[in-house]
């Protein structure tokens, strides 16, 4: 089940990527529609955030292309927006939780410039619209786990992008800061705003997502809701591990060979 | 000695207040480049590279047959880098882990370094004079034009991190994102490296190789335990590397035959000790302070309820207590007791007579709000979490000293202001 479709904000053709040398998707085709909240659902290890980042040109590519908006992810930088996984950076780091927002702002702003009083505007903003705005002089090491997602979030916000990509934002959240975030996707498909989000718990997936992308190393589906979100379809994606496929990842890694001449 | 102390801070060698001043600042602006380096927690990194530069300061050396800054600069440069790049391709490209290729890559080239700089001291050119002192720093061997190249680089250096400061923020702090939004990681990356390489080269004739690594790394790490704020972590790590810097020249001026790097590295750790041990808050001595009055509050919490569980048992509210009664319900030493009973008189939770002991009002307050709170808790854990009613007591022992009083309306709204205990004890409100 996978659905393309015209004029689509993000194409993928035939990718594959590897994470440490270690193949972990294959042959990726799909497109996806503008304006829509988009799940990415699949088992551990399935490639989900190698997905994202390979979107994000975090990762080189093995083969295949992605363009988004029909141009090369270069060119359209200043309409994307990334929020990686919490866990992805040292939370003691010394700064505030207005300074870490503000640098959602850099993208903008360029090299050597500093912020200017519509950049501060628009970071109280974000913080607001996360419910963070008490918490601005906060140092980060302070912050419980929803607070950080929170604050990660006021950053991606603070970018004025058009298309974001989440890494698991509801990883570790609290049940409010869940429901915050769930309104805050809402408001912004509601604005015609592209999400896609890297998500792990099946049960709220039929509550939260328009289009879901089923991944297990290779494309299962991608597809509306109703279409792609089959008992079938999870079957594949979670039961029935391709072990074949698994084994040979590993011998290319182990061996270092390359999976494309 | 307490010539050359004198002597000293009568700065009527001027010699002595350009060096002092030179020191200062390559001081400063080595412990304000180090500092973005330990944030990305690459501190190891910088200490290859103080070692590494060695080699390459000889080479320019010996091709070049003087102590010229251009080449010694340039030396120093290209084997800094060769020494990065070597421990990048070995972690990436085989099964050695980065801290082990950081460990062979320092060895070899400072082993190589020390090589040349025997040969050279024994080919008997005239120029080589001083060049040992690049090992270990000497910082009154430093004349003027030493001085000033090595404070403008200096300078320049700090410049550079001040420009790039929002990036470098950024870069230590979320690389991935940096990079997403288009900032050019690999460039700052490369000058953050380079930026490390010239502080280490602004400090060999003051400090040494040896030693350049503690001098980039250990003001960030003292300073880190002062301020939570990047800002003034960066200014306080640059007071303590110029201060550092300076009390290397003074030992240098005072104690001629001293290698300086050596002092530079006590002073530094002297900071840190410090810090570490009694910073506000993050310090050893304030945590162990914390500790002690966290367990001062629990004793003295738990002789109040005890005044409220005997006047409980025995229907006796407001009659005095003794000291044998209350031995019976807690098994604290006798000592320990007449300690806790002192200082909660001090607080004014209880007076003493004769008779015994009372609780006053306040007190009284106090031990209705710690019983209600244990009971309430045993009730959230047997309701909420299905936990047995025999296996909920100890736990509420401990919880019930950390209860907010925020948490205490929560926990009151959300059981319903229930009456009694999974004990069926009545859970007492304030009236």
């Amino acid at each position: 089940m996978i659905q393309q479709v015209e004029n689509p904000v993000i194409e993928i053709h035939d990718l594959s990527v590897s994470y440490e040398k270690k193949p972990v998707l294959w042959d990726v085709d799909l497109s996806l529609p503008a304006g829509k909240l988009i799940g990415i659902i699949g088992p551990n290890g399935a490639g989900k955030s190698t997905l994202l980042k390979a979107i994000m040109g975090l990762l080189p590519l093995n083969s295949g292309y992605i363009n988004i908006l029909d141009k090369p992810f270069k060119d359209v930088r200043d309409k994307i927006s990334y929020v990686p996984q919490r866990e992805s950076v040292d939370w003691d780091f010394p700064t505030s939780v207005y300074d870490v927002v503000m640098m959602g702002r850099y993208g903008q702003l360029g090299l050597l410039k500093r912020p200017k009083k519509a950049d501060k505007e628009i970071v109280m903003d974000s913080l607001s619209k996360v419910g963070m705005e008490n918490y601005k002089d906060r140092q980060i090491s302070q912050l419980s786990g929803g607070q950080q997602q929170r604050v990660f979030l006021a950053r991606a916000l603070a970018q004025q992008a058009d298309i974001y990509f989440m890494d698991e934002p509801f990883a570790g959240v609290d049940a409010a800061t869940e429901k915050a975030i769930v309104e805050l996707l809402r408001q912004m498909s509601a604005e015609k705003k592209t999400v896609i989000v890297v998500h792990h718990d099946l049960q709220s997936v039929a509550r939260y997502f328009d289009w879901i992308i089923l991944l297990n190393m290779r494309l299962v589906a991608s597809g509306p809701i109703e279409k792609a979100f089959t008992p079938e379809l999870l079957q594949e994606t979670y039961g029935g591990k391709l072990t074949l496929l698994t084994e040979i990842s590993d011998l290319i890694q182990q061996n270092r060979f390359p999976n494309r001449e | 000695m307490w010539e050359n102390i004198s002597n000293f801070f009568s700065f009527q060698d001027t010699n002595v207040i350009y060096v002092s001043l030179g020191t200062i600042i390559l001081g400063a602006s080595a412990a304000v480049v180090g500092s973005f380096t330990f944030l990305r927690k690459r501190a190891l990194i910088g200490d290859a590279i103080a070692h590494a530069i060695l080699p390459g300061i000889c080479l320019a050396f010996i091709f070049s047959g003087t102590k010229n800054y251009v080449f010694l600069i340039l030396g120093a440069f290209i084997s800094g880098w060769i020494a990065i790049l070597s421990v990048d391709y070995i972690s990436k490209n085989s099964k050695i882990k980065e801290d082990t290729a950081i460990g062979l890559i320092l060895s070899v080239f400072f082993g190589f370094g020390v090589l040349l700089l025997t040969y050279i001291q024994q080919s008997g050119n005239a120029a080589q004079t001083g060049l040992d002192s690049f090992l270990f720093g000497k910082a009154a061997s430093m004349v003027l034009q030493d001085v000033i190249v090595f404070s403008v680089i200096s300078i320049l250096l700090v410049i550079t991190v001040t420009v790039f400061y929002k990036e470098l923020q950024l870069l230590s702090f979320d690389e991935a994102f940096a990079q997403s939004m288009g900032l050019p990681v690999k460039g700052l990356a490369f000058m953050l490296s380079s930026l490390t390489v010239l502080a280490v080269v602004t400090g060999i004739q003051a400090v040494g190789v040896v030693l350049m690594a503690a001098l980039l790394i250990t003001p960030t790490a003292a300073a880190r335990y002062w301020s939570g704020y990047l800002p003034r972590i960066l200014l306080l790590a640059a007071i303590i590397g110029g201060f550092s810097g300076f009390s290397g020249t003074f030992i240098s001026y005072i104690a001629p035959n001293m290698p300086t790097g050596p002092w530079v590295v006590m002073v530094l750790s002297l900071i840190a000790f410090i810090s570490i041990l009694f910073a506000p808050k993050k310090g050893i001595v304030a945590r162990w302070l914390t500790q002690i009055q966290h367990r001062h509050r629990i004793q003295d919490e738990n002789i109040i309820k005890t005044f409220f569980q005997i006047a409980e048992e025995e229907e006796s509210f407001g009659e005095p207590k003794t000291i044998d009664l209350i031995r019976e319900k807690r098994y604290y030493s006798d000592k320990l007791i007449r300690k806790i009973l002192k200082r909660l008189k001090r607080h004014g939770y209880l007076v003493d007579s004769k008779a015994g002991y009372y609780l006053t009002p306040f007190g009284q307050r106090k031990a209705a709000r710690l019983v209600k709170l244990h009971r309430l808790w045993e009730l959230y854990l047997t309701e909420y979490l299905r936990i047995a009613p025999d296996h909920v007591h100890e736990d509420a022992d401990t919880i019930e000293h950390l209860i907010t009083p925020e948490l205490e309306k929560r926990l009151e709204e959300k059981l319903g202001y229930p009456e009694m205990d999974p004990h069926n004890s009545r859970i007492p409100y304030e009236k």
